[in-house]
């Protein structure tokens, strides 16, 4: 081992010893107060590592014979994640400790998940991807079951766990395949196995599997089963947290694999994403129209996002890639808000998540209204919300790639998606007059909502600067 | 001023931003507060917008009052008018403050209405002046929000289905547009408009899933902006969704959705069609044609048979469309002026009509046409102004709606004079609707119990009408008021479409030998 291999790994070996640290004082200690304490320490170490990654020159360069790679895409992906999950811990304090979830394990486990997420982006390896997916993979499990006296909660932990080993079973299969078939784990190894462009038949079986696996970690149709469920069972800001987080590691991860390791044979596998992005697309947009809960409306809008970041993978381009990564920044903003949102949601001393709980919610809370209601415009992607742009770029990709049927098809499922986010609006503007919920909003949760709200008006101006990272990410990863 | 047509599309926008941020309240005077705002903020981009019109230099055919500046994903900041557009530009800011003042007695979330307004206005104007194809595209559907909102929250009883039917009908519509602009991109690597009309998109003849497709690329890309298009104009048969949002908007919001949205539509025509698919647009022709014609006659016979007040006016708007989509694929020199021409003047007069419509309305609560009766016996001055606008819809010689129909008739009898016939007989029917339609309303005794009470117009009601009367009738009596600015660049349009058919009829009999 070499001095660079651990510089390298840095960031990631800081934010485990702060976990262990951590671990340590609140096993040792039994101070009142000490989950608010770790929650926002840990904000603060997530924002902290996100601004060492981003902005401080981290060396780039892989190590550990390959298994890790750092580079400008794992550094974006880095950032975003990490952005992520330090907004939804911010909101979700207040929301924990009213609902007496406010325990230390919270913010400790999340953050071995996003260090498993960074290992993740990072993966140069069979290996290493199987290690970061299943420190992520753990963790969530336990998050998803936090609330350990609701039936729900356990059932979402469950089904969680279930689903999420079986998919790993399958991507472990197919890592083994393709480890028989090409001789090496390393995904230096297995490009070069690629002959004019095509994989040798057991390999691309391999292929499949992982793809699989993959696709399960971002909620692709037809492995998007568990989404609904564990979106409505865990406890809300949870929710919120696969919904951001997460998703960015995995998409990461697709794409880190999809060219580090089978970069040689992107017509092998180009058509494979692109249907599931076709699926996930319009099973997301069309199961969520007969939805009442809000959760579970999320979980399918968030399939249908994936379906149209997969479309951006799909190209198998570089422009694709930096769309995919585009889509993503911005699908974790809007999420942060909309989250934001409905963690305020309060019906007397409860919870609320039904969506006619929204009626006529305008009239009482116009500002908040009125943020919810452009990010629900985002989401559906009219113009000029960001959410546009976003779609907007992973249709030109595709376009670029000759495939304009996706295109096509991509749009049409954006007008079907469009129906549900105007129920919500319906519900906050048309709605009949009656008992609503209120919304009970901590200074956090109103500060994302409204700066979500902001940027994705405002955004449109010049994106925040994100299509440059963007573009160099991609380069990055794609060469 | 350099950036004017930055300032007149923003200025809406942040007075609308200024409302939602700093106007707190609910009450009577913040209302009143809000109106005012609105008012102010209307006249003076009104105002502004004459500069415009003092500035322009006819002569000119290509864009004028050009700002520019980088933006993102590769696409540019770009705007500019030119004879086609800069008259829809002051068709809108001319007919913002009057609906602004035609709202003034909601009583409803008033500023939120307010907001509503001011920030389509500000939308509207973008799209006439955009010159990037996304940045128009932007302008295009974000105007779809605020008017989803005005139907939804201040419309009649069915606005749900209405406003949901409206958005998701123009929105499909539309994103089938984008693809074909993301494609144009691809093709002509560059998104800028002026250098998009004049490129050449191929246009031989492709083979796509087994079928030949005449115009090959062109064809493809024309019916995927005509989607667009004729769904916005609205064309027959995706018309549909007019009627229902028109019956159910509140007065200011049916003023609006005739007089300028509709207008987007042929505008599109104008811009993208005929310059940038000219031999898919003189391939499609006939079938625009037909479907022009069928729309004039059929919607004409559907108005008769309408009950609604509004709807029958919405009718009669689609009828009225078709001699505009006539005219644009006549593309000649009177068929595109009189399409202009029927636009701008179709914009004065049916928003006379729905603000006439608006009218009564706050005085009964019903559009019922059989509510009516014998107005004219308590109401002379409505009964007069109604009078005014039926014949100026119907195309009386001396209002411009006379100007539009003969020019676009003109403009098709040298094209294709089996449909000039047939849109001829549009013009009877449209008086047949119109006058039954007043006879019924105004005319006769007053035997109504309860409209014995009406009362005539109100002074702000005649201050909102006398605009649109002078407007129609200026354009009736002179209409080189508008022939002359419009003239040289339609004249330079129909110059390029006409030289790049017969160009790609050549290339396609020489690739055929």
């Amino acid at each position: 081992m070499e001095q660079t291999d651990l510089s390298i790994v840095l960031p990631e070996v800081a934010l485990a010893l702060y976990a262990m640290a951590a671990l340590m004082l609140a096993v040792y200690t039994t101070k009142d107060g000490l989950a608010r304490l770790l929650t926002w320490s840990t904000v603060a170490a997530f924002l902290g590592v996100a601004a060492w990654v981003g902005l401080c020159p981290v060396p780039e360069g892989i190590a550990f014979g390959g298994a890790i790679v750092s580079d400008a895409f794992a550094r974006f992906a880095k950032v975003t994640l990490l952005l992520g999950a330090a907004g939804v811990l911010a909101m979700s304090e207040d929301w924990m400790a009213r609902e007496k979830l406010a325990r230390f394990e919270y913010p400790i486990l999340i953050t071995f998940a996003v260090i498993g997420m960074m290992v993740m982006v990072s993966a140069g390896d069979l290996m290493s991807l199987y290690m970061g997916l299943e420190l992520q993979s753990l963790s969530l499990y336990v998050v998803a079951a936090f609330r350990r006296d609701s039936v729900r909660s356990n059932e979402a932990g469950l089904k969680y766990f279930v689903l999420g080993a079986l998919s790993s079973g399958l991507l472990l299969y197919g890592a083994s395949l393709i480890y028989g078939f090409t001789g090496t784990t390393a995904f230096s190894g297995i490009i070069a196995a690629a002959t004019d462009g095509h994989l040798t038949t057991g390999a691309l079986f391999g292929l499949v599997f992982l793809i699989t696996g993959l696709a399960f970690k971002v909620s692709a149709v037809p492995f998007h089963m568990w989404t609904p469920d564990v979106y409505e069972g865990s406890p809300t800001p949870v929710t919120a947290f696969f919904a951001t987080a997460p998703k960015v590691a995995a998409m990461g991860l697709f794409a880190r694999v999809m060219f580090d390791a089978f970069g040689g044979a992107v017509a092998d596998w180009s058509q494979v994403v692109a249907l599931l992005a076709v699926l996930s697309m319009f099973l997301g947009a069309i199961a969520a129209i007969g939805q009442t809960d809000i959760k579970r409306l999320m979980a399918y809008s968030s399939i249908a996002h994936m379906g149209f970041a997969l479309v951006g993978l799909a190209a198998g381009t570089q422009g694709g890639v930096q769309a995919m990564l585009t889509y993503m920044a911005i699908y974790v903003a809007m999420n942060l808000g909309t989250f934001a949102f409905i963690l305020s949601m309060r019906r007397g001393e409860v919870h609320a998540t039904e969506i006619a709980d929204l009626n006529l919610i305008s009239k009482r809370e116009p500002a908040k209204a009125l943020a919810l209601l452009v990010l629900m415009f985002s989401l559906a992607g009219v113009p000029p919300m960001l959410g546009f742009f976003a779609k907007y770029a992973v249709l030109k990709a595709a376009i670029d790639a000759n495939m304009g049927w996706l295109a096509v098809l991509a749009v049409i499922a954006s007008v079907i998606g469009a129906f549900y986010y105007l129920r919500i609006v319906y519900f906050m503007y048309f709605g009949t007059e009656r008992e609503g919920a209120s919304l009970r909003m901590a200074p956090m949760p109103w500060l994302m909502l409204m700066g979500a709200a902001l940027v994705m008006v405002l955004g449109v101006y010049n994106l925040f600067g994100i299509e440059g990272a963007a573009a160099a990410a991609a380069e990055a990863l794609v060469r | 001023m350099e950036n004017l047509l930055s300032i007149l599309t923003f200025l809406p926008l942040v007075a609308a931003a200024v409302l939602a941020l700093f106007l707190r309240g609910s009450d009577a005077a913040s209302d009143r507060n809000a109106k005012w705002l609105a008012l102010t903020a209307t006249t003076v981009t009104f105002l502004l917008s004459l500069l415009l019109l003092k500035d322009f230099d006819p002569s000119n055919t290509g864009f004028q009052f050009v700002d520019e500046g980088d933006w993102i994903m590769g696409l540019r900041y770009k705007m500019g008018v030119d004879g086609i557009s800069i008259l829809f530009v002051l068709l809108t800011t001319f007919l913002m403050p009057i609906t602004i003042l035609s709202a003034w007695e909601v009583d409803k979330r008033v500023k939120e209405y307010m907001i509503a307004f001011l920030v389509l206005e500000g939308l509207m104007i973008g799209v006439f002046v955009a010159l990037d194809l996304v940045l128009f595209y932007l302008f295009f559907e974000a105007g779809l929000i605020p008017m989803f909102l005005i139907i939804g929250i201040w419309g009649g009883k069915d606005r749900i289905y209405a406003s949901f039917k409206f958005f998701l009908y123009t929105f499909l519509g539309s994103v089938l547009m984008l693809v074909a602009m993301i494609a144009m991109y691809r093709d002509a690597g560059t998104t800028d408009i002026p250098t998009l009309m004049t490129h050449q998109f191929a246009s031989d003849t492709i083979g796509l899933w087994g079928f030949h497709i005449v115009g090959g690329v062109q064809t493809l890309l024309f019916l995927a902006f005509f989607a667009s298009f004729a769904v916005k104009m609205p064309m027959w048969p995706v018309h549909t969704w007019l009627p229902d949002a028109h019956v159910q908007a509140p007065t200011a919001g049916s003023v609006i959705l005739a007089a300028v949205l509709l207008k987007m539509g042929g505008y599109g025509f104008l811009r993208f069609s005929l310059p940038m698919f000219p031999v898919a647009s003189d391939v499609l022709a006939p079938l625009v044609f037909w479907m022009s014609a069928i729309a004039i006659v059929y919607t004409s016979l559907v108005a008769l048979a309408q009950s609604d007040m509004k709807k029958l006016i919405a009718y009669s708007s689609v009828a009225h469309m078709g001699y505009v989509t006539m005219g644009i694929f006549a593309a000649n020199q009177q068929g595109v002026d009189g399409a202009i021409f029927q636009m701008l003047s179709h914009g004065f007069i049916s928003g006379a009509l729905f603000l006439s419509v608006g009218v009564i309305y706050d005085r009964m609560h019903t559009r019922e046409i059989d509510a009516y009766g014998g107005l004219v016996n308590r109401m002379p001055a409505y009964a007069l102004i109604f009078m005014f606008f039926t014949m100026a819809n119907v195309g009386l010689p001396g209002t411009s709606g006379f100007v539009g129909e003969f020019l676009t008739l003109m403009g098709i009898f040298q094209v294709n004079t089996w449909i000039a016939a047939v849109a001829t007989s549009g013009v009877i029917l449209s008086a047949a609707y119109a006058l039954w339609l007043y006879r019924r309303v105004v005319m006769g005794e007053m035997v109504k119990e309860a409209l014995k009470g009406i009362t005539d117009m109100s002074l702000r009601e005649k201050a909102v009408m006398a605009p649109l009367v002078a407007m129609t009738l200026v354009l009736g009596i002179y209409p080189s008021v508008v022939t002359d600015r419009i003239g040289p660049s339609v004249a330079a349009l129909v110059e390029t479409y006409q030289a790049a058919i017969p160009a790609a009829d050549t290339a396609t009999e020489l690739a055929s030998h």
